[in-house]
């Protein structure tokens, strides 16, 4: 460890740790924990861990594996009697030690173009999208596949996450489609003007599944406007240590769109609605923009939330037995569950099963399924296992990490062979209202 | 590091943990103030490994403290002197349960809930109920002879072990008790091993008494303007021959702290609410709780809410399932302690509290189990705070001294470990102090069982880290 020396006290939020009263009750909430039965992959002896080092009794280099191997998904806190917020000492201690640890040239290499070049900047997002879709229409991705090149140079772990992922729409259907600064009508009388937070893996990777929640948001009444300017929303940048990045994106998105006059910003991506929610924790020690981050967190909705304020929406028979997986920051952090369970009792035909832990962790963890893949996959096979044995043909899912890495996780163990689908619930949502519509032509033809 | 190598030929490498953050990792429970480092952590899958590191820490006198979830709150499995810590999850399978002899035996590493989950969906019951279940252990509930809020009906882990398996400090083997109803073989050793917080031997199995599931069961809550009242009718309760399975009551100070966090909807100039619920077959339990509602308001309360439907009982249980949420969130450190009087006593032990929060100017909110007279008095404090952590010590010391001046004791569950050491010969007296001893050094010569726990030890004590 080099970098600067500082306050560790202060750094790993020792005021924060304090509140930690030890007594254990988030073990059985802990994904690590229940898997390894180590205290020290368990939040109590993280936050013990965390507190040694900030006390100098351990340094930040013994206390780091253990941290990684936290995936973050915070269901300690529902759990904690306390209060205790583990996300804050989770995050300032990671970014403490990314900041004193020395970076591998490869690491550093990553961190600057992935998180801070491509997701970090709109243009970025926007041209990762486009080299995708390149990348898959230009038949590399079927090459480097057959001949083993990502697997190769990216790892295992990387080349499952490239098989997963779906087929990428290209610039000009994105164009036509509606990009940032679009205005979306509403269908029937308006009863809100929201703004849309599109994400970064969201809209490169399932840019598709954007489209279907604006629908939906208009079919509900809403004017759907996308914001232009806004970016990432900084979860990947803050559960990575990037502290300073994060805080960036934090920035930029409120500026977007606090100016654009709308009732509420709506989003389809749990992890991405935690973030959004959490900006006014986030920027609580900034000044100039404590008040403004406050005033754009009380705004942050779910499009399931406003799809249950203001439908409701015709839904049609969309038959098969469906299960849903939670995503843990729109559980735990954004604390929605019982909406996409509303929603989903709406749809007629659909036979609904609970997964048996749709509380604890899929593995996907933002990109801790690329960094801790032994963890991951375990927790992504007993999801795996869960499916075929409640004989569910959907998987429904509502964030972007889960559902490439349920995707990937289907198919090592097979099921989308069997015809499994790993699917968003918003697109799930629109199926189900295009039978409707479709019905009601056909009775209008006859 | 000839002992790691050691323990990894008995259990195999991957359980054995000795990174300096795994150990700090088991350096703590829940007891607030206590961290000490154990030498090296190990993970045993049977009792034959067990019995085999107990035979090398023997043979090295090195210290062995076992562990289960480590949720106990009397510093009981701290590692005061480094050593072994033995941490029993590993061994955790439900080994069988006899509907026809109504037990269940288990590993001690099978958690408590998960076996009153499979009990129950066999229309079985299991009653301990410690504030912990969701994650303590049976090995540490026996170990510590927990409690719980079925206490008053029900009794405590004590009243359902009918036979233990334990390994001693030998590596020897000893049975006690089995599934006899009755059994008066010899000394009642699994009586003495429940309760001994791992000084005299390691359980690895436990045979415990199951009971057949309540048929039903309601609640009902009374909120009083003074605690006499209050007081009163928990006495008046039991008079009328009614044994409710709950009995618990919480003070102002708690009343306010649940209502701020949760808005169950208490009236936060209350002086006491009293929480009822009564279970067994639907007449009795109706008839139970209709007389238990009439004596609440003969005695004066304000009001009385008697659930009507399953749903309402739970609402009205929340308030004090709340109570140890709300109360540990109001300040960093929250010592949870667990002075016991006779049930009669209760409005006097109530009533010295607070004037020992107002003496030693802190905030000490009470709840707990009325019906057992087993109290919670809760102090809110800063262990960064060393000059309030003095005033906290000295507030206890009061109240353990006017528990037992009220023929009550210094704890009722929580167990003694190194938190009530010093107060330990103050309950049981030097004779009882020289025969723990004597019984200490019968079933562990070689004194590597946990050594510096239970037993008062005031030399031994400085060696703690206390932390604040």
């Amino acid at each position: 460890m080099s970098g600067p020396a500082l306050n560790l006290f202060e750094a790993l939020r020792h005021d924060e740790m304090i509140n930690c009263m030890r007594c254990g009750f988030c073990l059985t909430a802990c994904p690590t924990y229940k898997l390894s039965g180590h205290e020290p992959k368990s939040p109590r002896g993280r936050i013990a861990l965390a507190r040694a080092a900030a006390e100098g009794l351990l340094s930040l280099e013994d206390i780091m594996a253990p941290l990684d191997q936290c995936i973050g998904c915070r269901a300690c806190e529902t759990a904690c009697p306390a209060g205790v917020h583990y996300g804050e000492i989770l995050e300032a201690t990671r970014a403490t030690i990314v900041q004193q640890k020395d970076q591998s040239w490869s690491e550093r290499l990553i961190r600057k173009v992935g998180l801070r070049w491509i997701m970090g900047t709109p243009f970025g997002i926007r041209l990762g999208g486009w080299g995708l879709w390149l990348w898959q229409v230009s038949g590399l991705s079927w090459l480097a596949r057959k001949t083993g090149l990502v697997k190769a140079v990216a790892g295992q772990a990387l080349a499952d996450m490239e098989a997963a992922l779906p087929r990428v729409p290209g610039p000009v259907k994105r164009y036509m489609g509606g990009g940032p600064g679009h205005l979306f009508p509403a269908q029937g009388p308006r009863k809100a003007r929201v703004g849309y937070f599109t994400g970064c893996v969201q809209e490169m990777v399932f840019w598709e599944e954007n489209r279907d929640a604006i629908r939906l948001l208009q079919a509900a009444g809403c004017e759907v406007y996308i914001v232009p300017g806004q970016g990432c929303c900084g979860a990947v940048h803050s559960h990575t240590g990037e502290e300073q990045t994060a805080h960036e994106q934090a920035r930029r998105n409120i500026a977007a769109f606090e100016h654009a006059e709308i009732d509420y910003v709506v989003n389809a991506a749990g992890g991405c609605g935690a973030a959004l929610r959490e900006y006014r924790l986030w920027l609580s020690r900034d000044p100039g923009w404590a008040e403004r981050a406050e005033r754009f967190s009380r705004n942050i909705r779910d499009v399931s939330e406003i799809l249950l304020e203001f439908g409701p929406i015709p839904f049609g028979p969309r038959p098969g037995r469906v299960t849903f997986q939670d995503s843990c920051h729109m559980r735990n952090v954004q604390k929605l569950v019982s909406q996409p369970r509303q929603l989903l009792g709406m749809v007629p035909s659909l036979d609904f099963r609970e997964i048996g832990n749709a509380d604890s962790c899929c593995g996907a963890g933002g990109v801790y399924n690329l960094l801790q893949p032994e963890t991951a996959n375990l927790l992504g096979a007993d999801k795996a296992t869960r499916v075929k044995a409640i004989e569910a043909t959907s998987l429904v899912v509502a964030n972007p990490p889960c559902e490439l890495h349920l995707r990937a996780s289907l198919m090592r163990s097979g099921l989308d062979k069997e015809g499994v689908e790993v699917i968003h619930l918003v697109t799930l949502l629109r199926q189900s209202m295009d039978a409707a519509a479709s019905a009601t032509r056909e009775k209008i033809d006859r | 590091m000839t002992f790691v190598k050691a323990l990894q030929a008995i259990v195999g490498e991957q359980h054995v943990l000795y990174s300096p953050a795994d150990l700090a990792a088991y350096a703590y429970d829940a007891t607030p103030l206590y961290r000490s480092l154990p030498d090296v952590v190990v993970f045993p899958a049977s009792t034959e490994e067990v019995q085999a590191i107990l035979t090398y820490a023997t043979a090295h006198k090195i210290p062995v403290i076992p562990r289960g979830s480590a949720t106990n709150l009397s510093g009981g499995t701290v590692a005061l002197n480094g050593g072994i810590m033995l941490v029993l999850t590993r061994m955790n399978r439900i080994l069988e349960i006899d509907a026809a002899n109504l037990t269940a035996t288990v590993q001690p590493g099978v958690n408590t809930a998960l076996l009153a989950r499979e009990v129950d969906s066999l229309g079985l019951f299991y009653p301990p109920d410690p504030g912990s279940q969701a994650v303590s252990t049976i090995g540490g509930n026996v170990a510590e002879n927990a409690g719980g809020l079925r206490g008053l009906k029900y009794g405590v882990t004590r009243d359902y072990v009918m036979g233990l398996e334990a390994v001693l400090s030998s590596g020897e083997v000893l049975r006690t008790g089995g599934k006899n109803a009755k059994d008066v073989a010899g000394y009642d050793l699994t009586r003495l091993l429940v309760g001994s917080e791992g000084t005299l031997a390691v359980i690895t199995e436990v045979t415990v008494k199951l009971l057949p599931k309540p048929q039903a069961k309601r609640a009902c809550l009374a909120i009083f303007d003074a605690l006499e009242p209050a007081a009163r009718t928990v006495a008046r309760i039991i008079e009328n021959k009614v044994i409710p399975c709950t009995l618990e009551f919480m003070d102002r100070g708690t009343i306010q702290a649940v209502e701020e966090f949760a808005r169950v909807g208490l009236p936060t100039d209350a002086e006491a609410v009293l929480f009822i619920e009564q279970d067994g077959p639907q007449s009795v339990v109706d008839a139970d709780i209709e007389l238990v509602s009439r004596i609440c308001r003969e005695e004066g309360a304000r009001d009385v809410k008697l659930a009507e439907t399953p749903e309402e009982g739970t609402k009205l249980a929340e308030a004090r399932r709340f109570a140890l949420s709300a109360l540990a969130r109001l300040r960093p450190t929250c010592i949870l302690e667990d002075a016991t009087v006779p049930r009669s006593r209760l409005a006097e032990m109530v009533r010295f509290i607070g004037e020992m929060a107002v003496k030693y100017n802190l905030r000490i909110c009470t709840f707990g189990h009325a019906g057992d007279g087993n109290l919670h008095p809760t102090c809110l404090c800063d262990e960064r705070d060393h000059e309030e952590l003095e005033r906290v010590e000295q507030a206890f010391a009061e109240i353990f001294d006017k528990a037992l001046s009220l023929g009550g004791t210094i704890t009722g569950e929580h167990g003694v470990g190194l938190a009530k050491q010093d107060y330990l010969a103050w309950k049981i007296g030097e004779e009882g102090v020289a025969v723990s001893s004597r019984l200490k050094a019968a079933f562990d010569p070689a004194g590597i069982l946990n050594p510096g726990k239970m037993l008062p030890k005031a030399t031994r004590k400085r060696l703690v880290v206390k932390q604040g």
